[in-house]
C-alpha cells in the first residue's frame, strides 16, 4: 500500500513540483515500507542486504568517527520508487526485445502479463500483495502527464473539426454506457442471475458509471500500433480523453447518490446532479482554457530563461490539473483543454529547441507512466483479498459492457451520419465500438470505492480488473487482425509537402467561397470567422510579435522541410564531403565547402572554421574551367537574388538544390537516387540558357517585346558569347563576390521589396536600365486576374468597389514581384508573360506595339 | 422568394440538371432561389459583378479566381446550368455513386474533377501547366505580407520541385494529381448542400 505513495516522490521530482506536505506524508509511510522493501529485495535479488535493510538506522551515539555509515532509512523512499520505475521500464524493454511477439500481442497486454509475473513474485515473498496501484498516485502522479502529452500532441485541426462527434460520443455515449450497464446488471440481479449480493440499484449505476469510460491510456497504446485512418483515430482517442472527465463526474454524482441513500433522492437532487454534471465538465474545460492562456502569455516572455522554458508548460499544465481537482471540477478535461489550446501558441513562442525538449520530455514521462500503469494493473491483480468470484456478475458485466458499447456507438453514429459531410462508415463504426477499451481509470475509480458504503467493493474491483484485462488484452490482440481482415481504411502516411499545404489552403478558400456563393453558413464559415478572430485578437494576445510573422502554415511547412534538408545536408557533408575536400581540390567540392562556410557559418560553426581558410586557393583556378565556372556563375546569380535577411534555412534551401545537382560527380552517385538524372552538361547548359534568356529579356524587354524571343529560343544561344564580357561580375573571383555580398546584405535586405536582385552588384544586368522600368508598369495589369481587365475593357464597367478596395495590396505587391519574376528560371512564365503582354499590347501599350512593328 | 424563383424553373430543366449534376430536386430549387437572388440583372444569368457583390468573396483571397472558375473561357455570363455544374464539383462523394461511375461516365464530383477544379485555379493561361509564375501569383494571394517575395519565390521553387517529375519546372495536371494522391481530396473539396 504505502509503497506507491512513494512513487509520488520521484514523480513529483520529475514534474519539478514537490509539495512539502506530500513529502511529510511520505515520511510517515516510510516505516512500513522498510518492511516491505526487505522482503521485496530478497525476491528481486537486488544487492541490498536484508538484515541491515530493515533496521539500518544511524546509531544514536557514536564512540568514534565512522567512515561509512549505512543509511538505508534515509533513502529508502526514493530508492524504492526508482527501483520500481526501473523495473517497469525494464519490463517494457523486455517486451520490445521481441518484435514477433509485440506484433501479435499489443505492448499494453504484454506489460499487464509481466505485471502478473512481478505480482506473483511479490506475493510469493510477502504472502500478501504489498504493492498495488493506489488511486491517489494514479490520479495525481501517473495520469496527468499522459493526458497532457496526449493533448499537447493532439492534431488540433482534426480534433476541432470533429469536436461535435467527439462530444456526442463522450457525453451521450458515456452516459448511455453508464446507465444501460448499471440498469441491465440490476435487472439481471433482480432476475436472480447472480445469487444474493448486497448491491442496490444505485450501486449498480455507480458501477456502471465507473466502467463507462473508454480509457485514453489503453486506447493510445493499442491504436498507435494499428494505424487506423485519422478520423477514426481522433474519434476514439478524443472520446477517450473527454469521456474520462464525464465518467469522473458521473461517478461523483452517483457516489453522492449512494451516500444519500435511495429515499432521499428526489427531483431536486437529480436536477442538482445534472447541473453539477455540466458545471464540473464545462468548468473544468474552461479552467483548462484559462491556463492555456496563461501558459501562452508566459511563453511570450521566457526568452531569457530558455533553459527552463519547457518546464513552465509542464508545471502549469500540472497546476491546471490540480487546480481543477481543488475546485472539484473535472481535472482531466482541464488539462486536456489546456494542452490542446496552448499548443499552437507555445510552439510559436518558444524556441525550437524548447519545443523539442518539451515534446520529448512529455513523451518520456507519458510513456514511462503508461508503462508503470500497465505493469501495476497486472501486479494489483495478484491479491487474494480482492477476488470475490461471482460468475454471473462478472460474465454479465463483460457482456453488457461490450454489447452496450456497440449499441451506443452504432446508434450515435447513425444520428451523426445524418449530418456529417463524410459519413462514418460501418467498418469504422465497428472498430470504434471494438476499441472501447477500459483501463486504469476504471480501476482507479473502483479502488476508491468506499467499502462502508458499498459492501461488495471487492467484487466490483475484481470485476473491473477482469473487464480491463478482457478489453485490453483480448480486444487489443484481436484489434490488429480485425482491422486488417475488415480492411479498415488505414492511415495514409503522408509526408509533409508544400504542395499539400498550399493546396489544403486553396481547398479551404474554395470551400468557403462556395459556401458564400450558395449563401449558406456552413462549417467553413465558422472556421473562417474563428480564424479571422484568432488572427486579429488571440494571436495578438498570445503570440510574440516575431512569432506572429512566421506563423503562416505554408511558411511553417517550408521551414520544417528546410530544416529536415539541412540536417540531412550537414550529415551528408560530414560523412562524405569533408575528407574528400581535403584530399582533392576538385572544384565542385570546393564550391560546396565554400558556400557552406560562408553562408551557414552561423548555423554550422565547426564546419565553417574547419574549411574557411583552405578554400581561397583553389577557387580562382576553378573559375577558369568552363563548365564549373558556369555552374558557379549560377550559384552567384541565385545567391544575389536573395538577400541575407532571410533566415539561413532559406539560403540553405537554394543552395541545397544546387549542390545536389552540381556536386554529383564528386560523390558516389548511388547516394542520390536520381532516377531522372540527365546529363549534367546538358542541364547546366539548359540553365545557362534560361538565365541568359532572362537577363537578355530584362535588358531588351522595354524596347523589344520578347514575343519573338520566346518563339525562337534558339536565337538566344547566339547571345551566349556576347553576354559574358558584358557582365564582368559573373567571372569575378569567387571569394571577393562573397564578401562583397555579405557586406551588402543589410542594405540589400531593405530594398528587397523593390529590387531583390542585382541592384547593388550588377548595374549592367538590367534593373537600372530605364528601358526595363516601363516594362514593369505592364506587369500589374498582367498580374491582375484577366477577367478584371477583361471586364474593364469589354463591358466598360468601372472596376467594382471590391476591386478597388483590393488595389492597395494586390497590385502593389505584385509590382514587387515583378523583378523577382525576372529572376526565375521558368521559361514558361515568360511564354505566358509574353503572351499576355502581347494580348494587352494593342490597348495598353501602343508605344511598345509600335516599336515591335 | 423561393417559391417565386422556383416557379421560373421548368420541371424538365430540373430533371436535366439533376441528371447532369446529381443534385436532388430540393437542392436544385434551393440553389435556384439563391441564383435568382444573386442575379441582380434579372436576365437569368450571372455576371462577374453579380458574384463580386457577395461581400464575403471580397475578403476571400482566392475570390476572384473562384469566381472566374464559374465562367467558361471567353464568356462573362453564366446561366443556372453552368452555375450548377460548377457547384456540383463540391458535392460530397456518396457511396452509392461509386458504382454508378462505371456506367455513366465521370460525375462532376469525382476526385479527378475536384482536382481539376483546384488545378484550374492556378492555371491562369489554361495551358494545363502551373508555371512558377502562376504559382507565385496564387501564393502571393494566399500568404500574409510578412513573407518576403524572396521567401515566397523559394517556396514556389520548392513546391514545383516537389511536384515536378519531368523537369520542365512546371506542374502538369498529372504531376498535380500525383503529388496530391495522398490527400483526401474527396473530403477536403466537398461541402454540404442542404437537402
Amino acid at each position: 500500500m504505502a509503497f506507491l505513495q512513494q512513487f509520488a516522490l520521484l514523480l513529483t521530482l520529475l514534474i519539478i513540483f514537490s509539495t512539502s506536505c506530500k513529502a511529510a506524508a511520505l515520511e510517515v509511510d516510510s516505516v512500513e515500507v522498510g518492511h516491505n522493501y526487505s522482503s521485496k529485495s530478497s525476491v528481486t535479488s537486488t544487492s541490498t542486504d536484508n538484515s541491515t535493510g530493515g533496521d539500518g538506522h544511524a546509531p544514536s551515539a557514536i564512540s568514534t568517527l565512522p567512515i561509512v555509515i549505512w543509511k538505508w532509512h534515509h533513502v529508502e523512499t526514493p530508492y524504492l520508487v526508482a527501483l520500481w520505475i526501473l523495473t517497469c521500464w525494464l519490463c517494457k524493454l523486455v517486451c520490445e526485445l521481441n518484435h514477433s511477439v509485440t506484433s501479435v500481442i499489443p505492448e499494453s497486454g504484454l506489460l499487464i502479463i509481466l505485471g502478473f509475473v512481478l505480482g506473483g513474485i511479490v506475493w510469493g515473498a510477502d504472502k500478501a500483495q504489498t504493492f498495488k496501484l493506489i488511486p491517489t498516485n494514479f490520479f495525481y502522479y501517473l495520469l496527468p502527464q499522459i493526458v497532457l502529452d496526449a493533448s499537447y500532441c493532439m492534431p488540433n485541426k482534426l480534433f476541432f473539426s470533429n469536436l461535435g462527434a467527439i462530444l456526442v460520443h463522450a457525453i451521450i455515449g458515456t452516459c448511455w454506457n453508464a446507465g444501460t450497464v448499471g440498469i441491465a446488471l440490476w435487472a439481471c440481479y433482480e432476475g436472480g442471475a447472480m445469487g444474493t449480493l448486497n448491491i442496490g440499484p444505485l450501486q449498480f449505476l455507480l458501477f456502471g458509471a465507473l466502467l463507462s469510460a473508454v480509457d485514453p491510456v489503453a486506447v493510445i497504446a493499442v491504436f498507435e500500433e494499428v494505424h487506423v485512418n485519422e478520423v477514426l483515430y481522433i474519434l476514439v482517442f478524443g472520446e477517450s480523453l473527454l469521456n474520462d472527465g464525464v465518467t469522473v463526474v458521473l461517478y461523483n454524482v452517483f457516489d453522492a447518490f449512494v451516500s444519500l441513500g435511495g429515499p432521499k433522492i428526489n427531483a431536486a437532487e437529480i436536477i442538482k446532479g445534472i447541473i453539477s454534471f455540466f458545471v464540473v465538465a464545462f468548468g473544468g474545460s474552461f479552467l483548462g482554457v484559462v491556463f492555456a492562456v496563461l501558459i501562452s502569455m508566459l511563453t511570450r516572455i521566457t526568452k531569457n530563461v530558455q533553459v527552463i522554458e519547457a518546464g513552465f508548460i509542464i508545471v502549469l499544465g500540472y497546476l491546471s490539473y490540480l487546480t481543477a481537482e481543488m475546485l472539484s471540477l473535472s481535472a482531466i478535461l482541464s488539462i486536456t483543454f489546456c494542452g490542446v489550446c496552448c499548443q499552437k501558441y507555445i510552439n510559436a513562442n518558444m524556441d525550437e529547441k524548447s519545443v523539442t525538449t518539451l515534446r520529448y520530455t512529455l513523451k518520456v514521462m507519458a510513456n514511462g507512466s503508461e508503462t508503470m500503469i500497465f505493469v501495476f494493473l497486472g501486479v494489483s491483480a495478484i491479491d487474494r483479498n480482492i477476488w470475490v468470484w461471482n460468475t454471473g456478475f462478472i460474465l454479465l458485466t463483460v457482456f453488457f459492457v461490450v454489447v452496450f458499447r456497440f449499441m451506443g456507438v452504432f446508434f450515435l453514429n447513425w444520428i451523426l451520419n445524418q449530418s456529417r459531410l463524410i459519413p462514418i462508415d460501418i467498418l469504422d463504426q465497428f472498430i470504434m465500438a471494438y476499441g472501447g477499451l477500459r483501463g486504469a481509470v476504471a480501476y482507479g475509480l473502483a479502488a476508491i470505492l468506499d467499502e462502508k458504503k458499498i459492501p461488495e467493493k471487492n467484487l466490483m474491483l475484481g470485476t473491473t480488473l477482469i473487464v480491463v484485462y478482457f478489453t485490453v488484452i483480448l480486444q487489443g490482440i484481436t484489434m490488429k487482425p480485425l482491422v486488417q481482415w475488415l480492411k479498415v481504411k488505414k492511415a495514409t502516411h503522408s509526408d509533409l509537402t508544400l504542395n499539400g499545404k498550399i493546396n489544403n489552403r486553396t481547398f479551404e478558400h474554395t470551400l468557403t467561397a462556395m459556401e458564400d456563393i450558395c449563401g449558406r453558413m456552413g462549417d467553413n464559415w465558422w472556421t473562417r470567422h474563428w480564424n479571422h478572430f484568432e488572427d486579429k485578437y488571440v494571436c495578438w494576445l498570445l503570440m510574440k510579435s516575431d512569432a506572429r510573422k512566421h506563423k503562416d502554415p505554408i511558411f511553417g511547412a517550408f521551414h520544417k522541410l528546410n530544416l529536415e534538408d539541412a540536417t540531412k545536408y550537414v550529415s551528408e557533408g560530414e560523412r562524405k564531403g569533408s575528407l574528400a575536400f581535403i584530399r582533392n581540390d576538385d572544384n565542385a567540392s570546393v564550391d560546396f565547402k565554400k558556400k557552406l562556410a560562408l553562408e551557414y557559418g552561423d548555423i554550422i560553426p565547426d564546419m565553417s572554421e574547419y574549411d574557411f581558410g583552405i578554400d581561397n586557393v583553389p577557387v580562382t583556378s576553378v573559375m577558369k574551367n568552363t563548365i564549373p565556372s558556369v555552374s558557379l556563375d549560377i550559384h552567384e546569380q541565385d545567391r544575389k537574388s536573395m538577400p541575407n535577411d532571410l533566415s539561413a534555412h532559406h539560403l540553405l534551401d537554394q543552395h541545397l538544390y544546387k549542390s545536389r545537382r552540381h556536386n554529383r560527380p564528386t560523390y558516389s552517385r548511388s547516394h542520390y537516387n536520381t532516377s531522372e538524372s540527365p546529363d549534367e552538361m546538358q542541364e547546366i547548359f539548359q540553365r545557362t540558357m534560361r538565365s541568359r534568356l532572362e537577363s537578355f529579356k530584362s535588358t531588351k524587354m522595354g524596347v523589344n517585346p520578347s514575343k519573338k524571343l520566346s518563339k525562337h529560343p534558339k536565337k538566344d544561344s547566339t547571345h551566349k558569347p556576347n553576354r559574358k564580357p558584358a557582365d564582368p561580375h559573373r567571372t569575378y573571383p569567387y571569394g571577393d563576390e562573397d564578401f562583397e555580398f555579405s557586406a551588402d546584405s543589410v542594405s540589400s535586405s531593405e530594398i528587397a521589396g523593390n529590387f531583390p536582385r542585382r541592384s547593388p552588384n550588377a548595374p549592367g544586368a538590367g534593373v537600372d536600365n530605364p528601358a526595363f522600368i516601363p516594362e514593369m508598369d505592364t506587369s500589374p495589369p498582367m498580374r491582375n486576374p484577366p477577367w478584371q481587365t477583361e471586364t474593364a475593357n469589354n463591358t466598360a464597367v468601372a472596376p467594382s468597389q471590391r476591386a478597388q478596395g483590393r488595389l492597395p495590396w494586390t497590385p502593389t505587391n505584385l509590382r514587387h514581384l515583378a523583378p523577382l519574376r525576372m529572376s526565375t528560371h521558368s521559361t514558361d512564365s515568360f511564354a505566358m508573360a509574353d503572351a499576355s503582354v502581347d494580348d494587352k499590347a494593342p490597348e495598353e501599350k501602343p508605344g511598345t506595339h509600335h516599336t515591335r512593328l | 422568394m423561393g417559391s417565386r424563383a422556383s416557379s421560373l424553373l421548368r420541371e424538365e430543366d430540373i430533371e436535366e440538371i439533376k441528371r447532369e449534376t446529381g443534385f436532388s430536386h430540393s437542392q436544385i430549387t434551393r440553389l435556384y432561389s439563391r441564383f435568382h437572388s444573386l442575379d441582380k440583372g434579372e436576365n437569368g444569368a450571372l455576371s462577374r459583378e453579380d458574384f463580386q457583390r457577395i461581400p464575403e468573396l471580397a475578403i476571400n483571397p482566392l475570390g476572384d479566381r473562384i469566381i472566374n472558375a464559374f465562367f467558361p473561357e471567353g464568356e462573362d455570363q453564366v446561366n443556372f446550368r453552368g452555375f450548377m455544374r460548377t457547384l456540383a464539383h463540391f458535392r460530397p462523394v456518396e457511396d452509392n455513386e461509386k458504382n454508378k461511375n462505371l456506367t455513366s461516365g465521370e460525375p462532376l464530383n469525382s476526385r479527378a474533377n475536384k482536382l481539376l477544379f483546384a488545378f484550374r485555379l492556378y492555371d491562369l493561361d489554361r495551358d494545363d501547366k502551373i508555371s512558377r509564375d502562376e504559382l507565385l501569383q496564387v501564393l502571393r494571394m494566399m500568404v500574409g505580407v510578412n513573407i518576403s517575395d524572396e521567401q515566397l519565390g523559394s517556396i514556389a521553387d520548392r513546391t514545383i520541385q516537389e511536384a515536378d517529375t519531368n523537369g520542365d519546372m512546371c506542374i502538369s495536371f498529372s504531376e498535380f494529381t500525383k503529388v496530391l494522391e495522398k490527400v483526401d481530396v474527396e473530403q477536403k473539396m466537398s461541402i454540404r448542400f442542404l437537402h
